[in-house]
């Protein structure tokens, strides 16, 4: 039974709820709302209507660097989901083992990178993967792969796989930690009944751990989702706000800063910037959206 | 499970272990080298960085310049106490308005408490991040631009959502019989919430205090756009402007990371137990 209410509720409730609605929500409808308003050459603010996502989804000049961030983005996502998260349920699947001598320790050290700043681990790659350093070079020359070094972070070709790797690296502790609690969560029966009847260790991953887990690995994917699409500080930390080179590591979260902020000769734009943030949001609610009624739900019937 | 010890499938074990502990062991190796790599270089010379960059220091490379040169830079301290006072306050605040709001949103029942719980939750899945063209103009309309209260109000606002859904999950849990016998008494609802209910999720703040903690410690988005000044830099824009300013300085830059992640280090070994217990416990709620 909840208890009646009075003033104490409000309290309780009202310091949260002011803090968050002038913070955090209100913010994101006034970003909306700009995001329909233009800014003329002196400076003043007008309604424009959907002029601003005109020029960014039609607008050569614009929708260039767009869709250049948004499929670096995409790619980013991809290395992420696709390289991170079987680590991650590998590394987890290991732990969750019985009787694995030093799995705490294990545990402990896999999640340490995640805790540090991405800033420290973008400059500290950035001087390990240094051509001028050379400490790769040296390493890759001793186990005899010293001629495929290259200045990965530093050649178009290779620097966004570089960089997403680098978030691969950082970031592996959290969906580790995320599928091993779920691992460790399936009742002891159930594996025990599959071993009784002879199932082998492989057979009872992959057909009883594996779905048990399902949901744990979709919500996994679409906290990297929402992450990759927010990032910003790792891009900005190991290529400075212009995402070279030549914008090949530009994500959305780089390209907002230079369009709200501008940038060597281009003038930063509130407006601009709030259309790109709407745009955004759109992005995540979509993949969300996606996310919880095509997937989750399908997946649920699994759960425990 | 019954095991026949027959040797041939005790050195199947001993295999699959080995396969085991190589990964595993492996993967650690990959995430300890850069760290240690960092550590280890900050206390050589130059010449020591460049020669042997995987060798220990030795008499003749090992040197504290790097060290001297960013302490010896004031303002690496000033912006150390930002940090500190910025995650500090939005801590204690976040940890105290989320306790009263879960508190407030799973005790009572009154007419919108969906509906505010979906308000708040909401927050958790779209990032404060994007409505910072609003939040700038916000800060300069209340003429808190390059202030350190700029930023601790965007944390509070950014922290908020997930410590009021996890410490909501544990409200439910104190026992009825508690709260019924402390208003038998005749207790007043603020009594029981500051001297019953609190004292009871101790554990759980503690968990939501390291999740809370850690991304705003680290943040570099909002110090960049809210409080870039010199006098209002946290550590993790100010190490990563020195780090910008100085990048030819190996020793300095070497020096300024090793002192930027040895704090997290520290309190990692201290507290990394209580933490991973709390994110598993967290997770298979």
């Amino acid at each position: 039974m909840k208890q009646k209410s009075g003033w104490h509720v409000l309290v309780f409730l009202a310091p949260a709820v002011l803090v968050y609605t002038a913070f955090s929500a209100w913010p994101l409808l006034a970003t909306l709302r700009l995001s329909l308003y233009g800014t003329d050459d002196t400076g003043a603010v007008s309604f424009a209507g959907l002029a601003n996502f005109h020029r960014l989804l039609f607008e050569d000049h614009w929708f260039g660097a767009f869709r250049n961030a948004m499929v670096n983005n995409l790619e980013f996502f991809a290395i992420n989901s696709l390289v991170q998260n079987p680590i991650a349920l590998l590394l987890a699947a290991l732990l969750s083992l019985r009787g694995v001598r030093g799995a705490t320790a294990y545990r402990t050290v896999l999640f340490l990178p995640t805790l540090l700043s991405v800033v420290i681990i973008g400059f500290t790659w950035q001087l390990i993967l240094s051509p001028l350093w050379g400490v790769t070079e040296k390493l890759m020359t001793a186990i005899g792969l010293g001629d495929w070094f290259g200045p990965w972070l530093g050649q178009e070709s290779t620097a966004l796989t570089t960089v997403s790797l680098i978030s691969v690296w950082q970031f592996v502790g959290i969906p580790m930690m995320l599928i091993y609690a779920a691992l460790i969560a399936i009742p002891d029966e159930i594996v025990e009944a599959a071993a009784v009847e002879g199932a082998g260790p492989w057979r009872i991953f992959w057909q009883i751990r594996l779905p048990l887990i399902l949901p744990t690995l979709g919500l996994v994917n679409i906290l990297t989702f929402v992450g990759n699409f927010n990032a910003f500080d790792l891009i900005y930390a190991v290529k400075g706000a212009l995402a070279g080179p030549n914008f090949s590591t530009d994500l959305l979260g780089t390209l907002f800063y230079r369009t709200f902020f501008g940038y060597q000769s281009e003038m930063g734009s509130a407006t601009m910037g709030a259309a790109l943030a709407t745009l955004k949001i759109l992005v995540i609610l979509v993949g969300v959206g996606l996310y919880f009624f095509a997937i989750q739900r399908r997946l649920q019937r699994f759960a425990l | 499970m019954s095991q026949i010890s027959t040797p041939a499938r005790r050195a199947a074990g001993i295999g699959r272990a080995a396969l085991v502990h190589l990964t595993l062991g492996g993967y650690s190796l990959l995430v300890l080298f850069p760290i240690v790599l960092v550590l280890l270089n900050s206390f050589k010379t130059r010449q020591g960085i460049f020669d042997d960059p995987l060798g220990l220091p030795t008499a003749l490379t090992l040197t504290l310049s790097g060290y001297a040169k960013v302490m010896g830079d004031a303002a690496m301290g000033h912006m150390f106490l930002n940090s500190a006072i910025v995650t500090g306050v939005a801590l204690a605040a976040i940890l105290l308005l989320g306790a009263m709001a879960a508190w407030g949103l799973t005790e009572y029942g009154f007419r919108g408490n969906r509906l505010l719980s979906l308000f708040l939750a909401f927050g958790i899945m779209v990032p404060i991040r994007l409505g910072s063209v609003a939040i700038l103009q916000t800060m300069v309309a209340l003429n808190l631009v390059n202030t350190l209260t700029a930023l601790v109000l965007v944390y509070i606002a950014q922290g908020l959502p997930l410590a009021v859904m996890i410490l909501s999950e544990f409200m439910h849990q104190v026992p009825q019989e508690l709260k019924d016998a402390a208003r038998c008494d005749g207790v007043g609802e603020y009594r029981i919430f500051f001297q019953v209910v609190l004292p009871l999720i101790r554990p759980a703040i503690a968990t939501v205090a390291v999740f809370t903690m850690v991304p705003i410690w680290n943040d570099l988005w909002f110090p960049l756009i809210l409080a870039p000044s010199e006098e209002t830099q946290t550590i993790t824009l100010g190490v990563q402007q020195f780090i910008g300013q100085y990048a030819t300085d190996w020793n300095g830059v070497l020096a300024a990371l090793s002192l930027a992640v040895l704090p997290i280090l520290v309190l990692y070994a201290l507290f990394s137990r209580q933490l991973i217990r709390g994110i598993t416990a967290g997770a298979v709620k």
